[in-house]
């Protein structure tokens, strides 16, 4: 397990790093000059010149990117273009409404998801799993915005029991008002993270219900709990783990859109303004720390799925 | 005998839509950019669904978004198809080196989301239909290329095809005499899933104003327009979720019977 784990980390070193040549490259193919952001119309070549060397745009490639690799080492993101401001601080302060997001909805949606998937599987001919199928399988076509903009539209508008977005000024130093403005993005994302959640419960535990081992066990006299638990649980856990990495991952990345639905100022809109403004330390710093914490969740998930599954330890499988 | 019922039902919804994108592009109530009517009219005789907040009828506006949301789906489906499916191929065929090199590569592909890779090429090319749609394609290349990949190779482990191999036939031969015919009941399928995938990810891009421009604007611009109206003109930002949905559950009915015809193993599951 050790030698597999020092493996995986190394992997995990080795795409970041790819990641971050492939994420530096795909920015500088960009067109635009992102000196000219910074000058007025008219500005004469001098000055434009002058532009790119205050931002370092006019040294070669390999230089800007060791000089990037160098601050990412030192835990720094450059500043902006822009605003000059520092990248990482501003990156921090979005995280704080990015990830609690992130999380929460994650959280609900897995409690929602797997008790209701599970049973789905067990009570598969009845009309309970009839109807949990036909309603994941509206969910996963519900585009995430139009859930959020119906959620707004009844709770907020309506009947006026929640804010329809923003974010407090003070952010989680009045946290009863950043909890009550988090309520609704976290539902709306929780809501379409379950539908297709729901669906791989419900399969996995299929599949397990299905298995000659679970037969025998109850055969053998197991109560259907007992058997699920020591036979079950841990066989359907494998691929559900896997696919809960996956979707903390795309939700995470997601959030730019629902940001935008609720007016948050999380990491999607900071990086929506940086694209706009061909701001390349906002671009590649957001989306550097978006790679990494998706790569770190892969990571995690692998080693839950090892910790789980012990044939996946031994390689016999 | 029920997955039947879903295949006939998935290819009804997805019919229906594709019959709206066709009638528009021949006859719409009224021109895309026509503004004569008033700003946020209710349902009514002259207009069926009402108007928008600059007085354009609504129907209409539905109707060039079926068409937009078929073309994006098409045209990603296409491009990721042909991109993908000839990447996977050469990772499946190539020595360890550059099969590793690119299953590498494919990976961080697909851990950079669709809409973020989107919202990179649209920055670059404009906010218009074709970037939606190399956008979008490109995106779904790195799943299809990954997914191709894996299935190629497992055939290419056949024995048959070592066979084939030592008979010194030419790999060009061996794809379409034994890789293709083998893996594309499951290319089909998933490209089927893509399309879905494909029309969300355009709504999304266009409701963050980032899709093909107004007057011929998609579905996702239609809701982020009528998010400000939604108490006085709520058809507006009811209709086109509702059309998306039924585009997307269709093809998803379309793509689990496909899957069912395609691998009857799968059958007794359900």
């Amino acid at each position: 397990m050790t030698r597999y784990l020092v493996r995986r980390a190394a992997l995990l070193v080795g795409t970041l790093l790819l990641a971050s040549i492939v994420l530096f490259v795909l920015l500088r193919l960009l067109p635009g000059d992102p000196a000219n952001a910074l000058l007025s119309v008219g500005a004469t070549p001098d000055q434009v010149a002058a532009a790119r060397h205050q931002i370092g745009t006019d040294r070669p490639l390999p230089a800007q990117f060791g000089h990037w690799l160098g601050q990412l080492a030192t835990l720094h993101f450059g500043t902006s273009f822009v605003s000059s401001l520092p990248v990482g601080p501003e990156i921090v302060s979005r995280l704080a409404v990015t990830v609690p997001l992130t999380l929460a909805a994650f959280v609900l949606a897995v409690v929602v998801a797997v008790p209701v998937g599970f049973v789905a599987a067990h009570r598969s001919h009845t009309w309970y799993g009839a109807v949990v199928g036909v309603v994941s399988q509206l969910g996963i076509a519900v585009p995430a915005f139009w859930l959020g903009l119906l959620l707004v539209w009844v709770f907020a508008l309506h009947l006026r029991v929640l804010p329809a977005g923003g974010f407090p000024p003070y952010g989680w130093s009045t946290p009863g008002d950043a909890m009550r403005a988090l309520v609704l993005p976290v539902v709306t994302v929780a809501l379409v993270m379950a539908a297709s959640l729901i669906r791989y419960v419900r399969s996995a535990t299929l599949d397990v219900l299905g298995s000659d081992h679970l037969r025998t066990a109850r055969a053998l006299g197991s109560s259907f709990v007992g058997a699920m638990w020591r036979h079950g649980v841990r066989n359907a856990a494998v691929p559900v783990v896997s696919v809960l990495g996956i979707e903390l991952a795309t939700t995470f990345l997601g959030a730019v859109v629902i940001e935008s639905v609720f007016a948050l100022p999380g990491l999607g809109s900071m990086l929506v303004r940086g694209i706009a403004q061909h701001d390349y330390p906002v671009i590649q710093g957001v989306l550097f720390v978006s790679t990494f914490a998706v790569l770190i969740v892969g990571f995690l998930a692998d080693v839950a799925q090892r910790l789980i599954d012990p044939r996946l330890r031994t390689g016999r499988l | 005998m029920r997955r039947r019922v879903f295949l006939v039902a998935g290819i009804v919804l997805v019919l229906l839509v594709v019959t709206v994108a066709l009638v528009s592009l021949f006859w719409t109530p009224f021109p895309a950019a026509d503004t004569t009517g008033g700003r946020l009219e209710g349902p009514g005789a002259h207009h069926l669904l009402g108007t928008d907040k600059l007085g354009r009828d609504l129907l209409t506006r539905l109707m060039i978004g079926a068409r937009i949301a078929m073309a994006v789906g098409a045209g990603a489906v296409a491009l990721g198809a042909l991109l993908g499916g000839l990447a996977g191929l050469l990772a499946a065929f190539a020595n360890r080196w550059l099969d590793d090199t690119l299953a590498a590569l494919l990976d961080i592909l697909i851990a950079f989301p669709t809409l973020l890779l989107a919202m990179l090429v649209v920055a670059a090319r404009g906010a218009s239909l074709g970037s939606a749609i190399v956008a979008i394609g490109l995106a779904m290349a790195a799943i299809v290329a990954r997914l191709t990949r894996v299935l190629a190779k497992r055939v290419l482990a056949m024995d048959y095809v070592t066979a084939a191999r030592t008979s010194g036939l030419s790999w060009p031969r061996i794809v379409t005499a034994h890789v293709l015919p083998n893996i594309w009941p499951t290319l089909v399928v998933n490209l089927a899933l893509q399309f879905g995938l494909a029309v969300l990810a355009e709504a999304s891009l266009s409701y963050l104003g980032l899709g093909p421009p107004p007057p011929n604007a998609s579905w996702g611009r239609l809701l982020q327009e009528a998010q400000s109206t939604v108490l006085t003109a709520p058809v507006g930002a009811i209709a086109p979720g509702v059309l998306l949905v039924v585009l997307v559950v269709g093809v998803n009915l379309l793509a689990d019977g496909l899957r069912d015809v395609a691998d009857p193993t799968r059958r007794r599951h359900r």
